[in-house]
């Protein structure tokens, strides 16, 4: 089992053999990927060392400490944080070989393609369709709400390849070159007037059998992990108290005495103990996954940051009185990564209004808290056991 | 945890240890064994204020009584967080034992004034041991920032003069600690609750498992215990533990009452279905899990921060009571209207976990006091 004397001493020779002041960034993080400290839980060969995850900041604090070049992983979210457990978990060797290295690195940025408009809390019922041909697969469909899209060399795909079935069984899972023909990017203008996401069009796309991930019809279940993961990823942060949002808030009333009222103190200081309770709840939740004894509260955290970040978001408003009349710009941007509270007022409480949408709405996180973790019974279901073509849609 | 506990905006270890799991079982299974709720609800219409049996097994045979007195005292030498959890099950249970007021509230204003001397000690000894049941004498709702010092007078002589009001468990204690003003201020002072000059009258209350008593001193014999900045900080430093662990005993009501009307809904059947698998009230079972999950992160907080003693403890205190009270009240108003019929009955338990939210959320403190002090604390000043 490597140790964290074993990753010290890999760490300085990976420096030695590097040296970050003389090395391009890029070759630095191929030969950081090769020497198996890219993310040390992963297999040798792949970018690990079958080391345990908790050790990886011993890995980051030293090449941090020497001025080491990192992977920028907020641009590659959903390669780093979907795409790639997925692949480790369901990809054949080849797929393993060709498509983590420069995910990792960052040379190569994915993207999902998961969400239709007519598939959105019912992700199941997706219309998109993939067709048998010789050899592989010919893709049709509208998906929506892709993130990076317009920069992604590679997506995730779910796309249903037996309309006879039940709409969880007819479903399989690709990887789609976004360069291919017949992929089309256009943005999706937000109510913020930028353009984070994108529709993508699928038209006559073309995808080898070689691109599937796990087995014909065995798309839900992949991506299952691929959906667990990201709930992993939105709990993860660790934050400082006023960290976030409410610390915007507070300092805001901090700094402009004129615009109190009893009524907004009132209000800010529920909004304060409920941010910081908040922050205690992740802090547990983190140290029961440091114990090894994850619990049920992940689940429950979203629900509770995504109320949160509306409401404190529609105070600041509020307390800015006239400035709380103007927006910064309304200019179409494709920002590159989204940052909730890197904006003014108006910016952030309109970018809010997503957090209880994206990711699961609050109303499905709700059913699955209940179900889940509460264990009461499900809501009666007519669409479980009826081929997908005959659903109503 | 490598990160300093008494740091403010770190956090304390918030999980529970394999000692205070094993304290939480054998706690539970006395209560399960001597106070389900039947046995709770009969009791209540008896004369006598509390089950002195099972306080014995409590406080005595479990040791609870003693867990924050050091062992050199003749107690546990525990900590804010395993008597938590102690107050988390009497919670679950609402159990009418006075554990809060004598175990936390008058053992650590006894430990505030000077261990060392001798009328302290024994003091603590034998609230230690549970022989003795102890009252501060303050009315309930005093916050930790309240006046505690105004009721009662006291002569060079030690003799008090004075009415406290809204007592909690007065009928039950032996010893009253008395704050007062004295000639040189405000001191503190022993009184034996069957001395003459002492009159206890008995408060019908809301909550029947919390009795309250007002109390009349009319030239009470008192023993002076500390006096000045000492006497002061020993009684707000009481009121600040037993505010803080008065979260947990609300975690405790709140989870009862999730976990009741859960397995309530889930049972009983109306058009054709248990009625908790409609969303309408699948959804809010599910955000009252959430409430509680929050609330356990702050309670434990709180405790954790009474534990270190650190600088943050009046914060986390002030954040555990704003955010526990108002979700021991939802557990219990949504545990009596998910029930339907049965929640408004007196046969039901849910009355007994409501009587005690409510009164909890205006006792040590209402939400809004704690929120007033944490104000001052964050630096978040009113208009």
């Amino acid at each position: 089992m490597t140790d964290a004397e074993d990753l010290r001493r890999r760490t300085a020779e990976l420096l030695a053999a590097h040296p970050p002041a003389t090395t391009a960034p890029l070759d630095f993080l191929r030969a950081r990927f090769d020497a198996g400290l890219a993310w040390i839980h992963y297999p040798e060969g792949l970018g690990g060392l079958d080391a345990p995850r908790a050790l990886q900041p011993v890995v980051d604090a030293l090449l941090a400490d020497a001025g080491a070049p990192g992977n920028d992983p907020g641009r590659n979210g959903i390669g780093l944080g979907m795409a790639a457990p997925t692949i480790l978990r369901y990809g054949t060797d080849e797929q393993k070989r060709r498509f983590l290295r420069p995910l990792w690195t960052g040379e190569e940025v994915w993207c999902q393609l998961f969400s239709e408009p007519g598939a959105g809390s019912d992700l199941a019922a997706l219309a998109t369709r993939a067709r048998r041909v010789d050899d592989g697969w010919v893709v049709d469909g509208q998906k929506v709400w892709t993130s990076g899209a317009h920069q992604a060399r590679w997506a995730i795909l779910l796309a249903r390849t037996d309309p006879g079935l039940p709409k969880h069984r007819g479903i399989s899972y690709f990887v789609c070159d976004m360069t291919a023909p017949g992929v089309d990017v256009r943005p999706l203008r937000q109510i913020t007037g930028e353009a984070e996401f994108n529709e993508v069009f699928l038209t006559g796309v073309a995808i080898p059998d070689t691109h599937r991930l796990g087995e014909v019809g065995e798309g839900w279940q992949v991506a299952r992990t691929t959906l667990m993961n990201e709930r992993v990823a939105i709990g993860g942060a660790r934050i400082p108290r006023e960290g976030g949002m409410i610390g915007l808030a507070a300092a805001d009333w901090r700094a402009r005495p004129a615009l109190r009222t009893h009524d907004l103190h009132q209000r800010l200081l529920t909004l304060w103990v409920d941010a910081e309770v908040a922050r205690l709840t992740g802090e547990r939740l983190r140290q029961q996954l440091a114990k090894g004894q994850p619990g049920p509260e992940g689940s429950g955290m979203k629900l509770a940051f995504a109320r949160l970040a509306q409401q404190i978001s529609g105070w600041s408003v509020e307390f800015l009185a006239e400035d709380g009349l103007t927006y910064d710009d309304w200019m179409l941007r494709r920002p590159e990564s989204v940052d909730f509270t890197g904006r003014q007022a108006g910016y952030r409480y309109l970018r809010a209004k997503g957090n209880s949408i994206e990711g699961g709405t609050s109303e499905v996180l709700l059913n699955i808290v209940a179900e889940r973790v509460l264990g009461l019974p499900p809501e009666p279901r007519t669409d479980k056991d009826v081929a997908w073509k005959d659903l109503p849609r | 945890m490598t990160t300093d506990p008494t740091a403010p905006g770190s956090a304390p270890d918030l999980l529970y240890s394999e000692e205070e799991d094993a304290l939480r079982a054998a706690v539970r299974a006395l209560l399960a064994d001597r106070a389900d709720p039947a046995t709770v609800l009969a009791g209540l219409e008896s004369e006598t204020p509390y089950d002195t049996g099972l306080w014995r097994a409590l406080a005595t045979d479990i040791g609870a009584a003693g867990l924050l007195v050091p062992e050199a005292l003749g107690g546990q030498g525990a900590s804010a967080r395993e008597a938590a959890v102690v107050l988390e099950e009497l919670g679950r249970a609402v159990t009418p034992v006075p554990y809060l007021t004598s175990a936390v509230l008058a053992v650590t204003a006894l430990l505030g004034c000077d261990p060392a001397a001798g009328e302290p000690a024994g003091l603590l000894a034998a609230l230690a041991a549970g022989r003795t049941v102890g009252v501060l004498a303050v009315p309930l709702p005093t916050a930790p920032d309240g006046a505690a010092f105004e009721g009662v007078r006291a002569a060079a002589d030690g003799t008090l003069t004075g009415r406290v009001t809204s007592v909690a468990d007065a009928a039950a204690a032996g010893l009253l600690l008395v704050p007062a003003q004295g000639p040189g201020g405000p001191a503190l002072y022993a009184v034996e609750a069957a001395s003459d000059g002492v009159r206890t009258d008995t408060v019908t209350p809301l909550d029947l498992t919390r009795p309250l008593a007002h109390i009349t001193f009319d030239g009470a014999p008192g023993r002076l215990l500390a006096t000045g900045d000492r006497a002061r900080t020993a009684v707000a430093h009481a009121l600040l533990t037993g505010a803080g662990l008065l979260a947990s005993e609300q975690l405790g009501v709140a989870e009862w009452c999730l976990a009741e009307t859960v397995r309530h809904t889930a049972q009983r059947t109306q058009f054709g279905r248990p009625v908790g698998s409609f969303q309408a009230l699948k959804h809010r079972m599910a955000a009252l899990w959430l409430e509680v999950a929050s609330a356990r992160a702050a309670a434990r907080g709180a405790a954790g921060a009474l534990a270190t003693g650190g600088p943050d403890a009046p914060v986390a205190v002030a954040v555990a009571q704003a955010y526990c009270a108002p979700v021991a009240v939802h557990a219990a108003e949504e545990c009596v209207q998910l029930h339907g019929g049965i929640g408004m009955t007196w046969e039901h338990p849910a009355h007994l976990f409501l009587k005690r939210a409510k009164t909890d959320e205006i006792a040590l403190g209402t939400p809004g006091r704690h929120r007033e002090a944490l104000a001052g604390l964050v630096d978040l000043a009113a208009p």
